[in-house]
């Protein structure tokens, strides 16, 4: 360790892994993986939004949650970022990725998907 | 980097190594694996989280769930339920002390919601076997800021004036501490720290060590910067193999990021670290016969002056402060005195951490701010008394302190408010009793301890404890005399003025905070040869209550001497004179029908 500059570095890099932990208004991806969730596929577009967020660096809060009643349109993810709330339905793993590139890195609403 | 999307951290700690944590953790990596998910959740082992009675914990991130008393056949559940579907698992959460309801996350638990961590923010957090979690969390930045920005005097006055006291018992000035050594003469120097935490009940300092090593490792660092020392000790007992194992791997995991080593931070400045392993006699627990102890020699200690500060190690200027109080030196060098004196009272400053035990609902270490009242430690934040039972008493500062009676639970938790009671904060132990203590046999108890622990060195530790005790040992037998607790007081006095180190100055403090709150229990034991506790064996005389029995002979069953058997009515009678006084049948009767006053 040489420097306080090379220490900063060192830390921004730890701090990325640890994110989770602390509480922070990073965007938050939630994930209904109830059953019907998981017949729908929503595993796979859970792996997708994943790899997509891990490949592009992307600061964001990946969490699950059960049913949410409307069975018909999973997989179904909720996207909150800047104090917005948006659902997405019919999901799949191409459309989640794409949805990760145009709503959260260029902060685009896919309206198609939006349910 | 992996990205995970979430983080298990299950406690690691002593505590619930004990019970079984390991084995919840192998099961969840091996259920992980089953499913494909290890490389999705990532499972943190930590240091202990501080709510040991309810261990093997586990918390879920990003959600921040709370799940305890967590067993190996529970991690199906959890990953099935929680990590695959998001449904936590309300069974395995913690219900608070009315047990109404269940309460999800670990921020919203009165025990962890009540506290200030400042020595303990990283302990339970963290992993403490990977650097690089200690400096996400803005470790060694306190130590290359002080390398890079300030002077050593800088480094001295900030520490002073944030009032921060010694957290090992003594309560000396940190930053005072600190000026001496730095002003002593000599081009050698060392730094210690004291972890031979030996007072029962106390653990904080291992959770500490074994939780957060790193901040052990960057405060020493900053301390030899500021008094001029190029090598430190880190004195801690065998008994404590964890702290041990995890603080060595930590002292080459500084080494490999140089952190300590030769030019540190590109400053100049050369710091290094070795491990001093203890065997755990309590007396090394007291600076000079600590350091004699690191020196290969018999742990004793000798008068001072000299100080440590004057000479210590070797003869040198040597700087030795407490584990807690090292884990204070990062947070006050990064953030000011200023933010640190803005907690606590006027002349205690900052948190302290008390490792709370004994009759109560939630054990487990506590951080609070110097301040915090008694009652809301043990009420608001541990969760009361069990069982329905009257709170008795609160012993502090372990067998060198004192008790606390219900009449002073609001006392302020500091320093002076303590030793003005009778008490003293000591390290922090903080045991609390229920109704059904003896306060004569809890003297008696500490008295044990000190008599065993004492070096032997000087004669008024080495007779006149065990004189005290052999009175104490009478008493509870009922074998006291008129005249014993003059003699007890007598006895307590000669010590405290003529031992000569702190722990036989302080020997005979149990004995008399006992005996200004609870004077009427030792003359019920010596005029009345009655326990009012029903703890003393020897004084118990147990009476079937006619009104209650039913007559079902369940006590002449269990009775292992046969001293039960049927009287002339439906009732049963107890033969006093073969009664062993066990307490079998108490416990066993279904109807409360035996009592065991006097």
């Amino acid at each position: 360790m040489k420097s306080l500059a090379e220490l900063a570095e060192l830390r921004k890099k730890a701090q990325e892994a640890m994110n989770l932990r602390e509480e922070n208004d990073a965007p938050r991806v939630t994930i209904a993986m109830g059953t019907c969730g998981i017949a729908a596929g929503a595993r796979e577009v859970l792996e997708a939004i994943m790899d997509e967020v891990k490949v592009r660096g992307l600061e964001i809060i990946i969490t699950q949650t059960g049913c949410l009643g409307n069975c018909g349109a999973e997989p179904i993810v909720i996207v909150e970022m800047d104090g917005q709330k948006v659902t997405y339905g019919n999901l799949d793993a191409e459309k989640a990725r794409k949805m990760v590139a145009s709503h959260l890195v260029n902060k685009t609403i896919c309206s198609e998907w939006v349910i | 980097m992996e990205f995970y999307r979430a983080h298990v951290l299950i406690c690691a700690g002593a505590g619930c190594i004990s019970s079984n944590c390991l084995a919840v953790e192998n099961e969840l990596k091996e259920q992980l694996y089953k499913r494909g998910l290890e490389k999705e959740i990532m499972v943190v082992e930590t240091g202990c989280i501080g709510s040991c009675d309810i261990g093997p914990v586990m918390i879920i991130y990003p959600e921040g769930t709370f799940y305890c008393k967590v067993k190996p056949e529970d991690v199906n559940e959890i990953v099935e339920e929680h990590i695959i579907k998001g449904r936590t698992v309300k069974r395995l959460m913690y219900s608070g002390a009315a047990k109404d309801n269940v309460i999800e996350k670990v921020k919203d638990i009165d025990f962890f919601k009540g506290q200030t961590r400042i020595a303990l923010r990283n302990t339970g957090m963290i992993d403490p076997d990977s650097i690089n979690e200690y400096i996400a969390r803005n470790g060694y930045a306190a130590l290359g800021k002080a390398l890079s920005k300030l002077t050593p005097e800088e480094v001295i006055a900030e520490v002073k004036n944030s009032g921060l006291r010694g957290r090992g018992g003594g309560g000396f000035s940190t930053g005072m501490k600190w000026n001496f050594a730095a002003k002593s003469e000599g081009s050698t120097k060392y730094v210690v720290c004291n972890a031979d935490e030996g007072d029962p009940g106390a653990f904080m300092d291992r959770s500490i060590l074994e939780g957060d090593p790193h901040s052990i490792i960057e405060a020493m660092a900053i301390a030899g910067y500021a008094i001029g020392a190029n090598q430190g000790y880190v004195y801690v007992r065998a008994e404590y193999p964890l702290a041990v194992e995890r603080l060595g791997k930590s002292i080459k995991k500084a080494h490999e990021y140089g952190f300590l080593g030769e030019d540190i931070f590109g400053t100049g400045f050369n710091f290094d670290l070795e491990i001093r392993v203890g065997a755990g006699a309590f007396v090394c627990g007291e600076e000079t016969a600590l350091l004699a102890s690191i020196e290969g020699k018999r742990g004793e200690p000798r008068p001072r002056p000299p100080f440590p500060a004057q000479k210590g190690l070797w003869a040198r200027p040597t700087l030795l402060n407490n584990v807690e109080t090292y884990a204070n030196i990062a947070p006050i060098i990064l953030n000011g005195a200023d933010w640190f004196a803005s907690h606590g009272t006027e002349k205690s400053k900052g948190t302290k951490v008390f490792a709370v035990a004994g009759d109560i609902t939630n054990t487990g270490l506590v951080e609070v701010p110097m301040g915090t009242s008694l009652r809301k430690i043990i009420f608001d934040i541990c969760g009361g008394i069990p069982n329905g039972k009257k709170f008795k008493a609160a012993q502090t500062g372990g067998p060198s302190g004192g008790c606390i009676s219900e009449a002073n639970l609001d006392v302020s938790m500091d320093y002076d408010s303590l030793i003005e009671l009778g008490s003293m904060m000591g390290s922090g132990g903080l045991i609390v009793m229920d109704e059904d203590t003896c306060m004569v046999d809890i003297a008696r108890f500490f008295l044990d301890f000190t008599v065993d622990e004492s070096c032997g060195k000087c004669t008024p530790c080495r007779i006149g404890t065990k004189r005290m005790l052999e009175i104490l040992e009478r008493i509870t037998k009922g074998e006291g005399k008129d005249g014993d607790i003059e003699l007890l007081e007598r006895l307590a006095r000669n010590i405290k003025a003529t031992a000569l180190c702190g722990l036989g100055q302080t020997a005979p403090n149990p004995v008399l905070a006992t005996l200004k709150y609870f004077r009427d229990e030792y003359e019920a034991h010596i005029f009345d040869k009655r326990c009012p506790a029903g703890i003393c064996q020897s004084l118990l005389k147990f009476t079937i209550v006619e009104d209650k029995c039913k007559g079902c002979g369940i006590c002449a069953k269990i009775c292992p001497v046969n001293a039960i058997s049927k009287g002339e009515g439906k009732t049963y009678i107890i033969d006093n004179e073969k009664c062993i006084t066990c307490g079998a049948c108490v416990k066993k009767c279904p109807f409360d029908a035996i009592g065991k006053g006097a």
